[in-house]
């Protein structure tokens, strides 16, 4: 059981680590042959940074378009980040001062995660016309999610697992030099739910995350009359 | 013809309940033979089935490895429905499949079968399913039912832009003879005569002349509308609409006026006799590409040292997103195909110029006076065309595209209005016609699709009396004179910014 995991963990990763920089590659690059940012834009290339830096932290068009599934979805993401920081201990030797301060945040973080989630399914499940868009996978992933959330707030409060036998298992698999995990039901289910969220990360909607910062309606500037910009296919049109 | 009724106006601008395919019957036709094969398309769909499925496949493909937009906007959905109440077209019909996502998921159903290995090995779980003729009938059906206003982008969390996939669908429909009839006719006139509307040299020639004698009688002043005249400073490019169409044709006069009083010497050109480019409707880079040129060839030929651009919101978004990419025009280029015409541009001004932004400048430096008066009889406000507000600008600054009609309005008139906020500006909801689905087949969608707007113009009617909608768009004053009476209202309802200038301009002995 102990090699199994840790094979899966392995595998999860690599594949993780892959099959994103293959995405980020891919995306990198296809052309993009003609301006098309969503107007009003930036002008300049600072502006549309600050652009992307509202869109990646605060949701700007997501608040415009609708304030519920905004609250919900900025808790998840916020909440998620806040997790994986508090995560970060695990990982690190000494734990850095940064990840020690947000310890407490993390554990409330992990309580609204719960929430964000059971706010974004109940929509899926009550709103018509969000329902009528939701496909399996949409349903599916929410559930993965809330299942990682919950069995990690179990064992945080009611289920207390070796996590100095985690922490020896986790940088073990970052250094190549493989330890046992403490053998606990609870945390093998966690840890294996992880791992598939990592496995399907390349695969699946998650790509949103990368996706964002190649979307030319958001990353371009509005300059158009000033600099002329020409793709490589286009370009040979012109010959 | 039978009397028409619109949709009922809603109470509260709340969310429609699904009417589950109720335009699953409406598409426009299909071009013929003929059309398709004079713009380089085949003529109609293969006899065998697998042919046109295999041809699809590998069309969307090359479209994937050209256009990052429609990479990245096919991955990145998380089906999270902040777009799903924002389409004119899902609010007027109620149609699910008119909900910007759900228009997404026709093309992103099959994008997942045939590129993704979830879509590969688990096709029901992810939404993914096999290309059919039924599907590529849907495409044709739905695909025309998006006007490419770019609203839901506003509204997306990754930008993604339903404008890109309606015009991916299109060219993959156009490349495997599954063209549409409306767009693939104009594009065909505009190669073979020069404009959208197929009006000939000599008739534009008439015209122009007639339209000089009209402006005589009525203001007693010379006013030129010149053609092709080389070595004129500024070439204007305009919707061939403003030629003869009613409202159009008003703003048209308002330009001519501008620039008699400017007395900066300006021409039209009976080679590149039409602003518009339904290459971009259709998608297909080729088209847009050779329609554009069109203004490279007149421009390099008169030797103009301007472009200036009449009233219409795609052709704005084509000349100013993309004439520096497609032709040149523009600046900071550095390779000879664009420095040649750039060379001859005067960078002094912004090129390609906006006729509004070219009004404005005149205004701001004193070069304008109004009589103000003269539009009193208006009670105006002011409807943003998608194009010009979400996919381009004018001035300095961003959002320049919104304040400078309103302050040419303000300028020309004492009586403005503003329709209520989230129907306007970037927010604006389109015309209903826009998109290359101004036509007659289509009315019964163009008038649903007209029903945000026309509830935000009943407010502002209601409340204070407003009878003047201005708009600087050929398609939404060609769509609103036919649906406006539709609604109630009168046909007269909508016109020009620049049929305001018109009005009220003093000319005087200059």
């Amino acid at each position: 059981m102990n090699a199994l995991i840790t094979l899966l963990f392995t595998f999860a990763i690599l594949a993780f680590v892959l099959g994103f920089g293959y995405r980020i590659y891919d995306y990198a690059r296809t052309p993009a042959p003609l301006l098309i940012p969503t107007t009003p834009a930036p002008t300049s290339r600072v502006g549309m940074l600050l652009r992307m830096l509202r869109e990646v932290t605060l949701f700007e068009s997501l608040f415009k378009a609708n304030l519920w599934t905004w609250a919900a979805s900025w808790a998840f993401h916020v909440s998620l980040a806040l997790v994986l920081i508090r995560h970060l201990r695990y990982f690190t030797e000494p734990v850095w001062f940064w990840v020690v301060l947000a310890q407490p945040f993390g554990l409330y973080a992990g309580l609204l995660m719960v929430a964000g989630l059971a706010a974004l399914w109940a929509r899926r499940i009550f709103v018509e016309r969000i329902r009528y868009i939701s496909t399996p996978s949409d349903h599916l992933m929410l559930a993965l999610l809330l299942s990682i959330a919950s069995s990690g707030l179990f064992i945080k409060f009611l289920f207390n697992t070796d996590i100095i036998g985690v922490k020896r298992f986790c940088l073990g698999i970052l250094h190549f030099d493989f330890q046992a995990l403490p053998g606990d039901g609870l945390l093998y289910l966690h840890l294996s739910l992880v791992a598939l969220l990592l496995l399907i990360f390349p695969f699946s909607k998650l790509l949103h995350a990368p996706g964002i910062f190649f979307s030319p309606s958001r990353n371009q500037v509005d300059n158009p009359r000033e600099k002329r910009h020409l793709s490589a296919w286009a370009a040979k049109l012109e010959k | 013809m039978a009397t028409i009724t619109p949709p009922a106006y809603r109470i509260i601008p709340i969310i429609p309940v699904l009417n589950h395919g109720a335009m699953a019957k409406s598409m426009p036709y299909v071009a013929s033979e003929k059309m398709q094969e004079a713009i380089g398309f085949p003529g109609k769909l293969a006899e065998n089935w697998q042919e046109t499925h295999d041809a699809v496949i590998a069309k969307m493909g090359e479209l994937l490895g050209k256009y990052r937009s429609l990479k990245v906007y096919m991955d990145a959905c998380v089906h999270c429905g902040a777009c799903s109440d924002k389409c004119h077209y899902f609010i007027g019909t109620q149609d699910p499949k008119n909900m910007p996502v759900a228009r997404q998921d026709l093309m992103r159903s099959v994008y997942r079968r045939y590129f993704t290995l979830a879509g590969k090995l688990f096709p029901q779980w992810v939404g993914a399913r096999d290309l059919t003729r039924e599907v590529l009938d849907e495409w044709f059906s739905y695909f025309n039912q998006c006007s490419e206003c770019r609203r839901c982008s506003v509204f997306c969390p990754y930008g993604i832009d339903t404008a890109e996939i309606t015009m991916a669908a299109k060219e993959i429909l156009d490349s495997v003879g599954y063209g549409q009839k409306y767009s693939n006719e104009i594009i065909g006139k505009v190669h073979k005569i020069g404009n959208n509307l197929g009006l000939p040299g000599p008739a534009l020639e008439n015209t122009l002349e007639g339209l000089e004698e009209d402006v005589k009688e009525d203001t007693g002043i010379d006013v030129r509308f010149p053609l092709d005249v080389k070595g004129a400073e500024v070439l204007l490019i305009t919707p061939s609409a403003d030629f003869f169409a009613e409202p159009h044709i008003d703003s048209l006069i308002g330009y001519a006026k501008v620039f008699h009083a400017s007395g900066v010497s300006w021409t039209l050109s009976s080679k590149a006799s039409e602003a518009g480019n339904f290459g971009m409707f259709i998608g297909n880079y080729d088209q847009l590409r050779k329609i554009a040129l069109r203004v490279r060839e007149a421009a390099l030929e008169l030797g103009v040292k301007r472009i200036v651009v009449g009233e219409c919101g795609h052709a704005w978004r084509v000349a100013y997103s993309f004439w520096n990419t497609l032709i040149g025009v523009g600046a900071g280029a550095k390779d000879p195909y664009a420095i040649q015409l750039q060379n001859q541009l005067d960078h002094r001004y912004k090129q390609p110029m906006h006729i509004c932004e070219f009004t404005w400048d005149l205004i701001e430096r004193g070069g304008l006076s109004f009589n103000k008066e003269a539009n009193d009889k208006h009670i105006i406000t002011f409807h943003d065309s998608c194009n010009v507000a979400r996919a381009s600008r004018m001035g300095d600054m961003a959002g320049g595209q919104f304040e400078i009609p309103r302050n040419i309005i303000k300028a020309v008139a004492n009586n403005f209005v503003e329709m209520r906020d989230g129907t306007t500006r970037e927010q604006t909801f389109c015309c209903g016609g826009g998109g290359g689905l101004l036509t007659d087949e289509l009315l019964d969608l163009r008038i649903k699709g007209a029903l945000p707007r026309m509830e935000a113009l009943q407010q502002v009617a209601d409340s204070h009396g407003v009878n003047f909608m201005a708009t600087i768009c050929a398609i939404c004053k060609a769509q609103f004179t036919k649906v406006l009476p539709i609604y109630g209202f009168d046909r007269r309802v909508v016109g020009g910014v620049h049929q305001l200038v018109s009005n009220a301009i003093k000319l005087g002995d200059k």
